[in-house]
């Protein structure tokens, strides 16, 4: 490992699995924040519960529990190889749902508060005026909650750029490969590379401290909503 | 307009039940629903616009079957062709004045554009003095231009009726003596019909053709005549 080539192969790969991850919380973490929002059903708050896991659990645990699951014996990991041919352990993909995974609540929590602040009788004024369902949501409900969503999807994006333990279980620490910016610095700390430690720890330090920023500039309340 | 009304609706929470049992039957322009608050006026209203779904009955408006329990007809709320002026209006608080009025006039998935062309919008902002407020956002604007802009955005989608929740209690005294004024003028220019709740005995002396009375989910005066009920209530004129 040297130099900027390294430190670029680094940040491209890191780029690519924090933003399909944040892309698949996004489409997740708005289904799920809605229907959790809008709909009774039972087990919805064992459901609340369950999804919120993540926030909570040791990474490794997190990690250990989707080897199980998506491993080559594991019963979706077999039905992939079985049908398609795909393995995902010690993939990019891998790290991708890793980082999905760990993500997740934060996305989906604040992605529910924000459906649930939005006045019900809006909604029922836009069908009243004979806009369809879907229109209600794209042209009502989606426009009002949006700023609660996109704050819930720095902090994801965040998240997943720091994601360590369930990516190095999942995915390992393959150079080149699935070798992302937090599991660099680990590595380069081990390796007595002090200089590449400390460009990715600055790299880190400076994005996560932006997107905390945007984040908080977004929060509800702080600018009149539209 | 032929209006029929025939609902039961029963309302359970773990503190209070609430039973609603009302039967009107009008051919009147202007109805008016009177009763204190909690007597089922809001959920008469709500039932007819679909937005809560009676036990059982029917409701009939202007030759259209709205709901019909033994024929299993529920209309959405979306083809019952009715407006509804909420009691706080519910204006949407990220479109401006023009695209609230245009909201119902453009279907899909978009929100009409801030500067969309639109006829209709048009008439209807320079019928209700807003077009020099058309560009800016509800919560910048009075409460009487809300009114109205909320009035506009129900009437440019032409519906069967109007159906008015409390409509000038969220305004101040003298600005609710004009507006009464304004709804009662447009109703006559307009010809259509409105279903008007209130608990303010000056919205029964203005737009009470046909005045019912409501207290504790039933109706409390078949005949609709008003003097004959709370005489005490209304101010001798």
């Amino acid at each position: 490992m040297d130099g900027l080539g390294a430190i670029w192969t680094v940040m491209s790969l890191s780029l690519k699995v924090v933003a399909w991850a944040t892309a698949i919380d996004l489409v997740l973490g708005v289904s799920v924040g809605y229907a959790l929002a809008r709909f009774r059903f039972p087990g919805r708050d064992l459901l609340d519960t369950i999804l919120t896991l993540p926030m909570v659990m040791p990474p490794t645990v997190l990690g250990y529990y989707l080897l199980i699951l998506i491993g080559r014996k594991g019963p979706i990991g077999a039905w992939l190889m079985d049908h398609f041919g795909i393995n995902l352990i010690f993939t990019w993909q891998g790290a991708v749902i890793a980082a999905a995974l760990v993500a997740f609540p934060l996305v989906f929590k604040p992605a529910r508060a924000a459906f649930e602040n939005v006045d019900k009788q809006l909604e029922q004024a836009a069908r009243v005026l004979g806009i369809s369902e879907i229109g209600v949501f794209f042209r009502v409900t989606l426009p009002l909650a949006w700023r609660g969503i996109l704050a819930g999807l720095l902090l994801a994006f965040a998240r997943a750029l720091g994601e360590f333990g369930a990516t190095l279980m999942v995915a390992g620490s393959i150079p080149g490969k699935t070798q992302t910016l937090s599991i660099s610095v680990y590595e380069a700390v081990q390796a007595g590379q002090d200089q590449l430690a400390n460009i990715l720890v600055l790299i880190t330090s400076l994005v996560c401290i932006s997107v905390l920023l945007s984040a908080n500039w977004l929060a509800p309340g702080r600018i009149a909503n539209r | 307009m032929l209006l029929e009304i025939n609902i039961d609706k029963t309302m359970r929470s773990p503190k209070r039940s609430f039973h609603l049992q009302i039967g009107i039957v009008s051919d009147s322009n202007r109805i008016v629903i009177y009763g204190p608050s909690g007597s089922g006026k809001s959920l008469t209203l709500k039932a007819v616009a679909g937005l809560i779904t009676p036990d059982s009955g029917r409701i009939f408006v202007d030759g259209a079957t709205l709901f019909d329990s033994a024929a299993k007809i529920n209309l959405k709320p979306q083809a019952r062709q009715l407006a509804y002026l909420f009691q706080d209006y519910a204006l949407f608080p990220h479109l401006t004045v023009r695209q609230n009025i245009a909201f119902g006039a453009v279907r899909g998935c978009l929100n009409p554009r801030s500067n969309e062309k639109n006829e209709a919008v048009d008439y209807w902002l320079d019928a209700f003095r807003l077009t020099p407020i058309a560009h800016q956002y509800p919560d910048e604007i009075s409460g009487g231009q809300r009114q109205r802009t909320a009035l506009a955005r129900a009437l440019i989608v032409k519906p069967r009726a109007l159906l008015l929740d409390e409509p000038f209690s969220a305004l101040d005294p003298v600005l609710r003596t004009r507006m009464r004024r304004e709804l009662d003028e447009l109703q006559l220019r307009l010809v259509v019909p409105i279903i008007l709740i209130t608990h303010d005995p000056e919205d029964v002396r203005v737009f009470g053709d046909h005045v019912i009375c409501f207290n504790e989910g039933r109706i409390h005066d078949k005949a609709g005549s008003w003097d004959s009920v709370e005489e005490e209530a209304l101010p001798t004129a």
